[in-house]
């Protein structure tokens, strides 16, 4: 190689990605650290944005209360699933290890402005916040627990639907975790569901959308099905803002659309309602 | 050897009994009720009061429809919101009088539509694997064709749950799957596979109690041994559910699906 050789090396520019956050619903661009500070609230159309299922926990929870439970409990490879891009256990085994989390929700007891609880939530970046079995086992646990020490659960759920890794017994765990549901309502414990952004599919379809209350963050998406399914399916173009939170409260599936900010004041002014 | 796929063309075949050929082979007489008493009367979700050899049930289906005309007011069988809330609303009145519930599921799954997000699709779907997870009379399903995912579900939680053995029961349909895990529609047979199910794989994770038998060939070839097979089996069932008390019943119904997918001795 010549001494002379031009040296053609671009540069080091940080992909935009990691300069900058973009608000999924308005579009608008904010320098990361103005979005983080803003607790990932789109400071210009006040879209909530997903927090981990540790930030929620912190900004829930009363300092040093929250005492994590069925840890153990995690993902299951019964069907041995592979698809095109390779093994169900390299996926959620690598999840694992980015994330230090063992399943999509994260389960504990703490108290909540004084208030004690079972609280869980979910996080949507484990395998799109999807329900697995081991999901279902900790939700159905907690609510046995919730029944044996009285009380109430609070339950933040993020997530794209059962997980179809897991097949069958995916989807088992919506009627697993509706039924264990319905025993704590029989008990006399209140449930708080909050729906944050996206809420859809198999979860939405269960536990989700059992609250005593559902409530939920400004712009969150929440529905069924997916709006490209429905709209091959209708041949209809969809409103900008069907299936947003501001939507399902128009048609009455939300009890209250939350700001971040006031979230723990309201759910433990809730509880003290009911005199929880 | 009969792959998923094949299940999966057999469960959807047009010519394979639907729940009024059910209905009409297997029960000596059929009234239907009608609405859910908000906005609507579902036709992908019907039901109705029936005699079974004598056994007054509750007859509670997707409704796929056999001709052109019955499919698209049906809907091929994807129920709306008011339709799993029909379901309840007649659960409860069968409930009411201990009158067993009977349940057919054949829908490629809930309706994907404006007006059933609107009123509720999660929702009544969320409410309906509630219900009847605490409803205190038996109720008997029969998985007779496609059961697609929460759209069959919300109807499907018994104390027994049947299967017929071509039928298939999954969390998402195989071409759904493949178009997002393999990012082609055209990898439906792989995605069958791995998905685990038809009838003997759930037989064998646990999710169903009976695989009923077909004709040679497929239920489509013979309607009247296929719907005498399945009339079999529900009799068997409700025999067997006739004298436990309520609380039993719905203790055992919350430990069978409490059981489901619990790998975990931790």
């Amino acid at each position: 190689m010549a001494w002379f050789v031009e040296k053609t090396e671009k540069p080091k520019i940080p992909p935009a990605k990691a300069l900058w956050a973009i608000c999924p619903k308005c579009k608008s661009h904010f320098e990361k650290a103005v979005w983080k500070k803003n607790n990932c609230i789109c400071p210009k159309c006040n879209y909530h944005g997903r927090l981990s299922a540790r930030e929620r926990i912190a900004q829930t929870s009363d300092d040093g209360t929250f005492a994590e439970v069925f840890r153990a409990v995690s993902y299951s490879d019964h069907l041995e699933f592979h698809d095109a891009t390779g093994p169900y256990k390299a996926k959620v085994e690598a999840t694992i290890a980015k994330s230090g989390e063992t399943e999509s929700v994260v389960m504990g007891t703490c108290k909540i402005d004084g208030h004690k609880a079972m609280l869980g939530v979910m996080d949507f970046a484990f395998m799109g916040g999807s329900l697995g079995t081991g999901t279902g086992e900790r939700i159905a646990r907690a609510c046995e627990q919730a029944i044996a020490e009285r009380r109430p659960l609070v339950l933040f759920s993020a997530s794209g639907g059962a997980r179809m890794h897991e097949g069958i017994l995916s989807l088992m765990q919506m009627a697993k975790t509706s039924a264990a549901i319905a025993r704590l309502k029989e008990a006399g414990l209140p449930y708080i569901s909050v729906l944050t952004d996206p809420t859809t599919g198999g979860v939405s379809a269960s536990y989700a959308m059992l609250g005593d209350i559902n409530i939920t963050e400004p712009k969150a998406l929440i529905g069924f099905a997916g709006r490209r399914v429905i709209e091959n399916t209708i041949h209809q173009k969809l409103p900008d803002d069907f299936q947003s939170a501001e939507y399902l409260e128009a048609h009455g599936f939300i009890d209250k659309i939350v700001e971040r900010a006031e979230m723990k004041g309201f759910i433990a002014k809730m509880l003290e309602y009911w005199g929880f | 050897m009969k792959t998923a796929m094949d299940c999966v063309k057999l469960a959807r075949d047009p010519k394979r009994p639907h729940l009024k050929d059910f209905i009409s082979i297997m029960c000596s007489d059929f009234v239907e009720l009608h609405g859910d008493r908000l906005v609507n009367d579902d036709r992908g979700l019907i039901g109705g009061f029936a005699t079974i050899d004598g056994v007054k049930v509750l007859v509670l289906g997707h409704n796929k429809g056999s001709t052109i005309e019955e499919n698209m007011t049906a809907n091929f069988g994807m129920a709306n919101p008011d339709g799993y809330r029909k379901a309840m609303r007649l659960a409860k009145l069968a409930e009411k009088f201990h009158v067993p519930v009977v349940t057919f599921v054949d829908t490629p799954g809930a309706y994907p539509g404006r007006e059933a997000e609107e009123r509720g699709q999660a929702e009544a779907i969320a409410k309906s694997l509630e219900f009847f997870s605490r409803l205190k009379t038996p109720v008997v399903v029969v998985v007779t064709g496609e059961g697609g995912s929460g759209g069959a579900l919300a109807i499907a939680v018994g104390d027994r749950v049947l299967m017929m053995e071509n039928a298939v029961y999954s969390v998402i349909s195989p071409e759904g799957c493949a178009g997002i895990l393999w990012r082609d529609g055209a990898k439906a047979p792989e995605a069958a596979e791995a998905l685990k199910i038809t009838a003997p794989d759930l037989k064998r994770l646990g999710v169903i109690d009976v695989v009923v038998k077909e004709p040679a060939g497929g239920a489509q070839k013979n309607h009247k041994v296929a719907a005498a097979n399945v009339k079999k089996a529900v009799l068997a069932a409700l025999k067997e559910l006739k004298d436990v008390p309520a609380d039993e019943l719905i203790e055992a119904r919350y430990a069978k699906f409490r059981a489901m997918g619990n790998f975990f001795n931790c």
